[in-house]
């Protein structure tokens, strides 16, 4: 079933209403966003999203092409021109189920995707040089809009249960786009979260003014009007096994258990009080809201803090030093600034927040104080060699050029390996060399009933490619259940 | 939430908590922990599970007023909930016939060394208990121990119960009396660097149980990470356990006061 489809009346009279021309003279629109001076005073989201005249004119720009290549770039294919021309005719609801077809969470991929690597990248726009339509400012204003109603949507869709029941490990943007897509389908789902939030690393990961507690929790409670129960506090292998999951009577478990283990580089001084991953410090900081008058989690006050790495975890920890009040903050990365892997979004909003980046530059050894924190930080400067296998051109050391940098706090954001925990917790569940649990085209383990997907799966990805996986995760499943 | 249900004060600032908490009761294994909550503003903190009543769906927690958490901890009255109590977290102890195993404690490490000790004598162990503290006050859970202990020997810094002297004398004079397979020892940081000297002077295997800083709690955060063998390791999942011959101690020490 497709709602609003390209050959609808009103969708043929809206696209002769204008000419090609007159669409791609509008400029696209600009995203209006807090002062850089204001914002790092406080935690507010930086992106205002659009007024409705901007959205409604931005949607204007999009061409509704007869074979949408915006569609094939995301990885939960969303019926992109499908949302974006019920803006443009200002059916926002129409616009805002369109999205909720086929993504759990659209208030969250509208600020966090990477829209430039997917959906925009392939739009007709690129090909006439000009900028991509603003697919991702578009679905946040649908799903904002959407979620800012007074009354709550009364065409939520009555489901008929099947009878079946499934379980979630891991609340995170895999478990909670599982979890939609099977409750939908006629399932009781039951979401199991180790940590007291639900969420993920939406909550303890990505920061209050880049994606607001209260949007994820709207999207949560979404969830949970479609039936779907959250369980805090609960570890499937260890406070609840695999076996008991099976006796409880459930039919099949999607493990979405994220990230885990943080890395370090393993250069001397790196176990220095100070020294933290990007994980403790965010977590601290937006979980447990250090720093926050009135919460017991402390967290280092200091005024020269390094971040190093290059990815978005390292742009949220630069930034979030910014706003703890550090006054310098400095961004160390190995490669040159073309291949930061992080959001150009997240790069222009930390160096307008007055970030240091100093690139081509990799920390070789911490220097501690008699107290045993660090106190300096030891950058070999780099240059860009020849390309290595991802294509990249792979940094390497100019001789003799390392510079001693005093620092007070060092957040290391290098990335992570897939949390032991579920791997090492259920017998016969085939792990990789990695860590990350071995499943099939359908997202299905070496154990028939267990399916996985997100970061457990990928070793660290995106929000949207995980909740890609909860979707294809579901639709297998169904399968399998189906056909029991 | 979780509700106490009981409290029992061991020292003036060491009190024993039974918490209902059926899933952890029924699950959990010697040498396992649990992160808690006090309250909706409180942070995460590790506590080792002393003992658990799966038909009565209760835990025991022994709780140390150290620090402000832990103080609030121990202010709490039955009848009263902790906000969140999540576990059992950590590798469960090894526990197989070693042949004679010294279980030293310190402190209020006596307390997570109980649910070993009685698990080292139910595998056929002959089991000696060597536990230690400044001073009589703070030897706890001495009637439970000696329950599962072949003998129990009692160490205090000034004399007052027991033996005078340190734990390591404790520990040196059993092992120079008969032949030892096994320490375990579970106490403050410094303790354990000392025993853990001292056993490998006369070449004994030696566990031991390691409570860093941790956030999370599931491997996530990397406050805990410590260094054994030369290795990075982290507590919450590598351990809790680890060979206490290959820490090393002294940065240990050094992170723990990462806060102070």
């Amino acid at each position: 079933m497709t709602i609003s489809p390209r050959d609808a009346k009103w969708r043929e009279e809206l696209r002769q209403s204008l000419s090609a021309k007159q669409r791609t003279s509008i400029p696209r629109a600009k995203m209006p966003e807090l002062p850089a001076d204001y914002r790092v005073t406080c935690n507010h989201e930086v992106n205002q999203g659009l007024s409705t005249e901007m959205a409604v004119l931005e949607a204007t720009r999009c061409l509704d092409c007869p074979d949408p290549q915006c569609v094939t770039g995301c990885p939960v294919s969303i019926n992109i021109p499908g949302f974006i021309k019920n803006i443009e005719r200002r059916e926002f609801p129409a616009a805002a189920a369109v999205l909720k077809e086929t993504s759990a969470l659209p208030a969250v991929c509208g600020r966090v995707c990477p829209q430039e690597r997917q959906c925009e990248s392939k739009c007709i726009y690129n090909k006439m040089k000009k900028p991509p339509v603003a697919i991702g400012y578009l679905e946040r204003f649908a799903a904002d809009t959407e979620n800012m109603r007074d009354q709550l949507p009364d065409e939520v869709m009555v489901v008929t249960r099947n009878g079946k029941k499934v379980a979630v490990a891991g609340s995170g943007p895999a478990g909670l786009s599982f979890a939609g897509a099977m409750a939908k389908r006629g399932y009781k789902v039951t979401v199991f979260e180790a940590l007291h939030e639900i969420g993920g690393v939406l909550k303890y990961g990505i920061p209050e003014f880049r994606l607001p507690n209260s949007v994820v929790d709207i999207e949560i409670e979404g969830l949970e009007r479609q039936g779907v129960e959250m369980v805090k506090d609960c570890i499937i292998g260890k406070t609840l096994s695999y076996d008991k999951l099976l006796e409880m009577g459930f039919d099949g478990l999607f493990v979405a258990s994220g990230a885990g283990l943080p890395r370090f580089m393993g250069i001397p001084g790196e176990s220095l009080v100070n020294i933290m991953s990007s994980n403790e410090y965010l977590t601290r900081i937006n979980l447990m809201h250090a720093g926050t008058p009135g919460y017991a989690t402390p967290v280092p006050k200091v005024d020269r803090v390094a971040v190093i790495g290059g990815g978005n975890t390292a742009m949220d920890s630069v930034r979030t030093a910014r706003r703890m009040g550090a006054s310098q903050v400095m961004l160390v990365y190995r490669r040159s600034e073309e291949e930061m892997p992080a959001r150009l979004e997240e790069v222009k909003h930390a160096k307008e927040e007055g970030v240091e980046f100093m690139t081509l530059h990799n920390p070789v050894e911490y220097l501690g104080d008699e107290k045993g924190r660090v106190r300096a930080m030891r950058v070999q400067r780099m240059e860009l060699g020849e390309p290595d296998e991802s294509g990249r051109r792979s940094p390497v050391p100019v001789p003799g050029a390392i510079d001693e940098i005093e620092v007070d706090l060092v957040i290391v954001s290098v990335g992570v390996s897939p949390n032991p925990l579920i791997p090492s917790a259920i017998d016969g569940l085939d792990v990789t060399r990695r860590g990350t649990i071995e499943v099939n085209d359908d997202m299905q383990s070496s154990i028939p009933l267990i399916y996985a997907g997100g970061d457990i799966v990928r070793g660290g990805a995106t929000v949207i490619l995980a909740m890609g996986d909860g979707r294809r995760a579901a639709e297998a499943m169904d399968r399998m259940l189906s056909q029991k | 939430m979780n509700k106490i249900v009981k409290k029992e004060h061991f020292s003036a600032n060491v009190v024993k908590l039974i918490v209902e908490a059926p899933l952890i009761a029924a699950s959990r294994r010697p040498g396992n922990f649990v992160i808690v909550i006090d309250n909706d503003h409180g942070e995460r903190i590790p506590l080792t599970i002393a003992d658990a009543d799966p038909l009565k769906g209760t835990i025991t927690l022994v709780v140390q007023a150290i620090g402000d958490s832990t103080r609030a901890i121990c202010e709490m009255e039955p009848g009263q909930y902790l906000h969140d109590v999540v576990g059992p977290l950590g590798r469960p102890t090894h526990i197989e016939n070693y042949g004679t195993v010294v279980c030293c404690g310190g402190g209020v490490g006596v307390a997570p060394l109980l649910p070993i000790i009685k698990a080292m004598k139910e595998a056929g162990n002959r089991v000696i208990s060597v536990l230690a503290a400044r001073t009589k006050e703070l030897i706890i859970l001495e009637k439970q121990v000696s329950e599962y202990s072949d003998e129990v020997v009692i160490m205090t810094d000034d004399g007052s119960y027991g033996n005078k002297g340190l734990v390591t004398q404790g520990v040196e004079s059993v092992i120079e009396r008969e032949p030892v397979n096994l320490v375990v020892t579970i106490g403050p940081a410094v303790m354990m660097k000392f025993v853990a000297l001292t056993t490998l002077k006369h070449n004994v295997p030696t566990m031991c149980s390691l409570n860093t800083i941790m956030v999370d709690g599931t491997g996530m955060c990397g406050a805990c990470r410590v260094t054994v063998d030369g290795h990075m390791r982290f507590v919450c999942i590598d351990g809790p356990e680890f060979d206490a011959h290959k820490v090393d101690f002294d940065e240990m020490m050094l992170r723990l006061k990462s806060y102070n």
